[in-house]
């Protein structure tokens, strides 16, 4: 029973670190951005849920809707106000462009949290869940929310896997990351291939903000901790490899379920971390990455 | 004009410019605001109630004249839950705004570390929010330089008390007698669960367990599912910096053991609207309650806060209304906004507040200095959310519902 307990929410737990750390990881391969304002993308899109939801009263598809739309909206924001600015400015030179980047996504998410802290207090919330209810699966009480994130998740992903793999679009992102100066030798418009990547990364952000915040709570507080899980989960599989988020996203995932059920929940976040300094002394480049 | 007579008319003119001139600056004097600071930890619910709390009490005493003529200026600082970010702003009111005295912080950690700097800047401190044992203890061990500080709230000892006083009367007799302790990791509940484990079995509750988690915990599953197998018949809460998470995921899991204790932010509605109504059936300790009548003072209090704020205050703010009326009488009664004076004052202090009677402690108590609890002074109440509504469920002469747990609590059948 234990056994099946952990497979089953350290299965719902890896998925929603996979969606939260897949657009991360895409943007960094596509545009070389590392986004440290990553966690503030998740927790407006989950804040504007919630306040939908409930302050307004609208139903939590509706109010999932407005959130992934929150998600998108200031992903958008983003990359128009903070990252392209610094990427254009003439005054930076071109060697020290992805330090200031960094630095003013970093300066951005704590903004966010500002500003969330002064429109909601830094209370959590909690989104409200798209199915109430519990299902007992093979004896495990487990509330269907649970279920329907993953299976969400897992959808959302496979589409992306489909988008990234399958269509045109997905081989000009894919030849955006091996080699953006060929692409443009040969006519594409590199900022339209940007905004197409900052567009889908907007939407995994929301979705992401959203089933997080309806699982696991939601509030400025949470932004550092999604966006170091993001770093964790990225780092260990490779910076740019999506392939490698995956699979760190259930390794780190496990772990941590089963530091919870079986040694403290107190200490869930040790063991992963651990990993993540061994891979990194072991394995500069993550478990998948190319560079 | 003769001579004698234009020096006569000067002189009387010069007295007269004179007289209006001395009775301008006594008016002037008289008219001074008196200024009074708070910290809180603004962005959080018991934060956020603290400065309500001092804003509704401030804006009541101005309009009915201020003290002895002389209005009260208020200034609020937010230490966003920093010992740091607290002690600056503690010696710029003090030094800066020449605040006569501060009132507030929640978390006793912020509390304790503003503890040393009333005690040598001679400023007075209302503790409001924060419930450690050792704010009180701290003064105890040293009356003649610490006397500065009061606990104008509970220690968490008191706060155990009440819970079991409570469990007592109104689970004990509902057959649930079994219960594991859950904790958040923090100065406050040490004693909490410390005095958890010392009173439940007095009142016929058997302690399972005692879990201590991290504050920063966002999967409460794997907590659940060990206490889910020790089948208590309830959790004994001691939350006040978190409450979101695991109440909400209490109720997603339909975890089968009745949620008690203290879930200090569970007293405001706006935690009701943070956890989408999963607080539903949760049962809280708290000193007050909106809608009981626990003095008269509490039922037009809790309506002129909830006009001014549109929301229910939490228990912090129940404590810092009630201080900014103590220390303003003790101003009044002594005429001074002196530090010894005011200390002296607020020692003389024996009112009806919205929480109870109020008195502090003196210098012999082990508490010194905090405010007195038990029958005829404060003696705290349960409330139960039920269908949205804080309902009080105890004590039994000022309850207006009986206790329901929601179907999912099966260890209550």
């Amino acid at each position: 029973m234990l056994a099946l307990q952990i497979l089953i929410d350290g299965f719902a737990i890896s998925t929603l670190y996979a969606l939260g750390a897949l657009g991360f990881t895409l943007i960094f391969g596509v545009s070389g951005v590392l986004n440290l304002a990553h966690g503030g993308l998740l927790v407006v899109s989950a804040m504007a849920a919630w306040y939908v939801g409930t302050a307004l009263g609208a139903n939590a598809w509706v109010s999932a809707g407005v959130g992934i739309g929150a998600g998108l909206a200031v992903t958008l924001v983003t990359y128009g106000a903070v990252v392209r600015p610094v990427q254009r400015s003439r005054a930076i030179p071109g060697a020290e462009r992805e330090l200031f980047v960094l630095t003013a996504t970093l300066l951005w998410g704590v903004m966010l949290q500002e500003l969330l802290d002064y429109w909601f207090s830094d209370t959590p919330v909690a989104v409200k869940p798209l199915l109430s209810g519990t299902v007992n699966f093979l004896g495990v009480r487990t509330p269907i929310n649970e279920f329907l994130t993953a299976a969400i998740a897992w959808a959302v992903m496979g589409l992306l896997w489909l988008l990234v793999n399958r269509t045109d679009i997905g081989k000009r992102l894919r030849a955006t990351a091996i080699n953006p100066r060929a692409l443009t030798l040969l006519g594409f418009d590199l900022e339209r291939i940007y905004l197409v990547a900052w567009l889908i990364y907007g939407l995994l952000a929301g979705i992401a903000g959203v089933l997080i915040g309806s699982f696991l709570g939601s509030g400025s507080s949470y932004i550092a901790g999604l966006t170091g899980s993001a770093f964790t989960i990225v780092v260990l599989g490779g910076l740019g490899s999506v392939s490698g988020t995956l699979i760190a996203a259930y390794v780190v995932g496990y772990i941590e379920t089963l530091t919870a059920y079986l040694i403290s929940p107190a200490l869930r976040e040790v063991p992963a971390l651990l990993l993540l300094i061994a891979v990194m002394y072991v394995r500069p480049q993550g478990l998948l990455g190319k560079r | 004009m003769s001579k004698p007579n234009i020096k006569r008319g000067a002189g009387i003119a010069l007295a007269a410019i004179l007289a209006a001139s001395v009775s301008t600056v006594a008016v002037q004097a008289a008219q001074k605001p008196i200024v009074i600071g708070v910290t809180a930890e603004m962005a959080t619910i018991p934060g956020k109630a603290i400065a309500n709390g001092a804003t509704l009490a401030v804006q009541q005493i101005n309009a009915a004249g201020g003290i002895n003529g002389r209005p009260i200026k208020l200034i609020i600082e937010d230490n966003h839950v920093s010992t740091t970010d607290a002690i600056r702003s503690f010696q710029r009111m003090t030094r800066q705004d020449h605040a006569v005295a501060i009132l507030g912080a929640f978390t006793s950690e912020v509390a304790l570390a503003l503890e040393p700097w009333s005690a040598r800047l001679h400023e007075p401190f209302l503790i409001t929010g924060a419930a450690s044992n050792k704010l009180a203890e701290y003064v105890h061990a040293d009356y003649a330089q610490r006397k500065y500080i009061f606990h104008a709230y509970l220690p968490a000892a008191y706060l155990a008390q009440a819970v079991c006083d409570s469990t007592k009367d109104l689970l004990v007799p509902m057959h649930m007698t079994t219960a594991v302790v859950l904790s958040e990791d923090a100065a406050w509940t040490k004693p909490l669960d410390a005095g958890y484990d010392k009173c439940l079995p007095k009142v016929g509750v058997k302690v399972l367990d005692n879990i201590r988690f991290d504050p920063n915990t966002t999967d409460f599953t794997p907590i659940y599912q060990k206490i889910e197998a020790m089948h208590p018949a309830m959790i004994m809460a001691g939350w006040a910096h978190v409450g979101v998470q695991p109440t909400v995921q209490w109720a997603e899991q339909k975890v089968p053991v009745a949620l008690v204790g203290i879930n200090a932010q569970a007293g405001s509605s706006l935690f009701w609207k943070a956890t989408n109504g999963a607080t539903e059936g949760v049962l809280t300790g708290n000193t007050s309650a909106p809608g009981v009548a626990i003095t008269p003072k509490t039922i037009p209090f809790t309506n002129a806060y909830s006009k001014e704020f549109g929301s229910e205050p939490a228990y912090s703010a129940y404590s810092t209304y009630d201080a900014m009326y103590a220390l303003a009488d003790a101003i009044k009664r002594e005429k001074s906004t002196k530090p010894n004076a005011i200390v002296a004052g607020l020692e003389k202090t024996d009112m009806v507040g919205t929480q109870g009677r109020l008195e502090f402690q003196g210098k012999a108590a082990k508490f010194t200095h905090a405010l007195r609890y038990g029958p005829g002074y404060i003696t705290g109440v349960a409330i139960q959310w039920q269908n949205g509504v804080q309902k009080c469920v105890w004590p039994l002469k000022l309850a207006n519902a009986k206790v329901v747990f929601p179907s999912f609590v099966t260890a209550t059948k």
